[in-house]
């Protein structure tokens, strides 16, 4: 089986995030792999197990990435693919991105193809499913559960809290969801192993795009932080004068009702 | 000169974070509360081969080197002080000398399933009558035919309740000076005649287990002598100057612990209107505590770097242990005043730094004796 992996560096937002001049500050922050596509990359790994294959693991990014790549590598993928727009590009977003992995993936022959559900630094979720849209392939998105059985692919997404079993053939683009699995640690031999596993390194040059092939259609016009949460407020007296207060609350301040 | 850590290294201390804060900090307070070591730890740290770190592939190890194991040193007693002395000991006691002294028959036996993490070693060094004086070890061996036929009492001995074997040292004969000729014998743990109980009350490292092993007539074959019969003393020597780097990398991970808990508590703790992290008498403490672990931490990378080059070591060894259990108690200890009446209690966690630390300046060597090691590099 043909796997690939669609992978992203992003900071961790578990970390202190500080803004400086419009734009994330870079210094300081804790760079990971987007925990949506480590789901991703657990489960290629066990479809590879199960079904024999390779599973190849691609990043848009720049050479920073080439951590994450590794760390993949090293949890058991097998193969990385570093596109380097560093030089090439100053800004892009989720359609720059798509069009470039598929433009990748386009001569490949992936059988199935994983990607993180969002990430969570853009958070758009549009990557996968344009890439899938560019190939035109199927494509299902937020997976808890994945089997393939022949070409016949039986996925589980989650609605809103419920789920929907959903029933395909390969090939398939797939965007998975937490709980999907549990992604392993990267084991020492396996991170010794990392080291010596191909990690190919290329250009839009080598994939034939221009930058106007793939210059992005939005704009971001402001980077702020959320607002920082302010104190509670306790409601006092007699209970219905309570309730109906909150009610007022919630209509008038808050204007969630 | 480079002071950057290599893409494995760094691959490496972020998968042990992420292990240790999931599979060791949540189990850190209990395994101190009932002094019991959680085997389950090691056994999943034996899964993601980290307690082969420093041992060639074909031994089952990972071909890492000594900066990584280290690392993981550092990053696991960072989580629990206790299960840091207990993986310290297993690589650089327990397995270390079967690697550099064994035979190719003993690695195959006793070093490979150890790497593997399907069983822990420990050695046996020390005994009521013989601490830091290695040299009036009282436990004999005497040869029997084709057996080592041996008497004697262990004391405080790391993860002999989970070992396979434990490497113990007996007088085998006199040199012709007089003094005794102390050897290593591998003896395992199921031979009759030996007696292993695992009661001490630790003041700390209690996640650790300690033990006191009896020897009663303990026989084992002649082949299980490990290296050269005349040279076993400094075969120790060595093997304690390499353990050395690991009990400094531990206290590096404890001390790591305890100031990243006083910045925090710092900086939250409001008196007198403002958080005392403003104060500047807070400030000085903290600034002299990252100082002081920065340069500990240097002093067990050189140490580590210098043993992966195959150059002499032993008197940056005992620098980084002594300078990285003194510093670490210092900070352990300046961590509990910055926490003011919280540190004193046991849920903010830094008292139990200090009692774990307390340790690092007594084991593998007092901070006497590593003066004494570097007073003889100097040439006193
Ligand atoms: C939790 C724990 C785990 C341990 N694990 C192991 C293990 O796995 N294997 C093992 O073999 N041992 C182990 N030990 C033993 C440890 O290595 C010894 O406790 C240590 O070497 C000190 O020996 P001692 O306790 O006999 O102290 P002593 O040697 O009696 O020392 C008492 C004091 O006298 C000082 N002193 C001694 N000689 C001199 C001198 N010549 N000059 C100046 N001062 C001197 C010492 O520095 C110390 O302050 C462990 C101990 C503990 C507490
Ligand atoms: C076992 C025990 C028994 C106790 N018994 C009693 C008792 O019977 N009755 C009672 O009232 N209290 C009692 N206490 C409380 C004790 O007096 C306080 O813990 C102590 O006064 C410190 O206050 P704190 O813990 O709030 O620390 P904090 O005041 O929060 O101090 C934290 C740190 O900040 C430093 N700091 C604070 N302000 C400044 C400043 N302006 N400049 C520089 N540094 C500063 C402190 O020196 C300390 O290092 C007890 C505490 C313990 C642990």
């Amino acid at each position: 089986m043909n796997i690939f992996v669609l992978l992203k560096r992003t900071f961790d937002t578990e970390e202190k995030i500080t803004i400086a001049k419009g734009a994330i500050n870079e210094e300081g922050a804790e760079f990971i792999i987007n925990p949506y596509d480590e789901y991703a990359v657990e489960e290629a790994i066990q479809l590879r197990d199960n079904h024999g294959g390779e599973v190849t693991v691609v990043t848009v990014g720049n050479e920073e990435a080439e951590k994450q790549l590794r760390t993949a590598l090293a949890m058991g993928a097998d193969k990385a693919v570093l596109i380097n727009t560093e030089d090439d590009l100053e800004s892009g977003d989720q359609f720059t991105t798509a069009k470039i992995l598929a433009e990748y993936l386009k001569d490949k022959e992936a059988d199935i193809i994983l990607a993180g559900n969002v990430a969570i630094d853009s958070g758009s979720g549009q990557v996968g499913p344009r890439v899938a849209d560019l190939l035109d392939i199927p494509y299902v998105t937020t997976i808890t559960n994945l089997e393939i059985s022949g070409e016949t692919v039986t996925v589980v997404r989650d609605v809103e809290g419920d789920s929907e079993t959903i029933e395909t053939k390969l090939p398939v683009l797939v965007t998975a969801q937490q709980g999907l699995n549990e992604p392993r640690y990267p084991s020492l031999p396996g991170i010794m192993k990392a080291k010596k596993k191909p990690l190919e390194e290329l250009e839009l040059d080598d994939l034939d795009l221009d930058e106007d092939d793939v210059e992005a259609k939005t704009k971001v016009v402001e980077i702020f932080l959320p607002p920082t949460k302010e104190a509670g407020r306790v409601l006092e007296g007699e209970l219905d004068a309570q309730v109906k207060e909150l009610v007022n609350l919630l209509h008038k301040e808050a204007k969630v009702i | 000169m480079n002071f950057e850590l290599t893409n494995e290294q760094q691959m490496l201390k972020e998968m042990v974070q992420d292990f240790a804060d999931k599979e060791i900090v949540p189990y850190a307070r209990e395994v101190d509360e009932t002094s019991k070591m959680r085997y389950e730890t090691f056994e999943k740290l034996g899964e993601l081969g980290l307690l082969g770190i420093p041992f060639p592939e074909k031994y089952g190890g990972a071909g890492g080197d000594t900066i990584s194991y280290c690392i993981a040193v550092e990053e696991i007693g960072k989580a629990c002080g206790g299960t840091g002395l207990s993986y310290a000991a297993n690589t650089s006691l327990g397995a270390s000398p079967i690697y550099y002294f064994g035979t190719e028959e003993q690695k195959q036996e006793w070093l490979v399933p150890m790497a593997k993490g399907k069983t822990m070693g420990a050695f046996g060094l020390t005994e009521p009558n013989a601490g830091s004086d290695a040299g009036g070890t009282r436990t004999r061996a005497i040869l029997d035919g084709d057996e080592w036929v041996i008497n004697g009492e262990k004391c405080w001995i790391t993860n002999a309740g989970y070992s396979r074997q434990i490497i113990v040292t007996a007088v085998t004969g006199k040199r012709e000076d007089g003094r005794n000729i102390v050897s290593a014998i591998i003896v395992p743990s199921d031979t009759p005649g030996v007696t292993i109980s695992c009661n001490y009350d630790k003041m700390g490292v209690r996640g650790s287990n300690t033990c006191e092993i009896i020897l009663e007539n303990v026989r084992v074959p002649r082949a299980n002598l490990l290296g050269d019969e005349k040279k076993g003393f400094s075969q120790f020597l060595f093997t304690l100057d390499g353990g050395r780097i690991s009990i400094a990398a531990l206290s590096v991970g404890i001390a790591q612990a305890a100031l990243d808990k006083a910045l925090q508590f710092a900086k939250e703790r409001q008196q007198f209107g403002q958080s005392i992290s403003k104060f500047q008498a807070i400030q000085f403490k903290l600034a002299d505590m990252a100082m002081e672990l920065e340069l500990a931490r240097n002093q067990v990378y050189k140490a580590a770097w210098l043993k992966d080059q195959g150059k002499p070591f032993g008197k940056e060894a005992a620098f980084a242990k002594l300078f990285a259990s003194e510093a670490g108690f210092r900070i352990c200890n300046q961590a509990i005043q910055i926490h003011g009446g919280s540190g004193y209690m046991k849920e903010y966690d830094v008292e139990r730094y200090l009692r774990d630390i307390k340790l690092m300046e007594i084991g593998e060597g007092t901070s006497e004796i590593q003066r004494l090691v570097i007073a003889r590099h100097l040439g006193c």
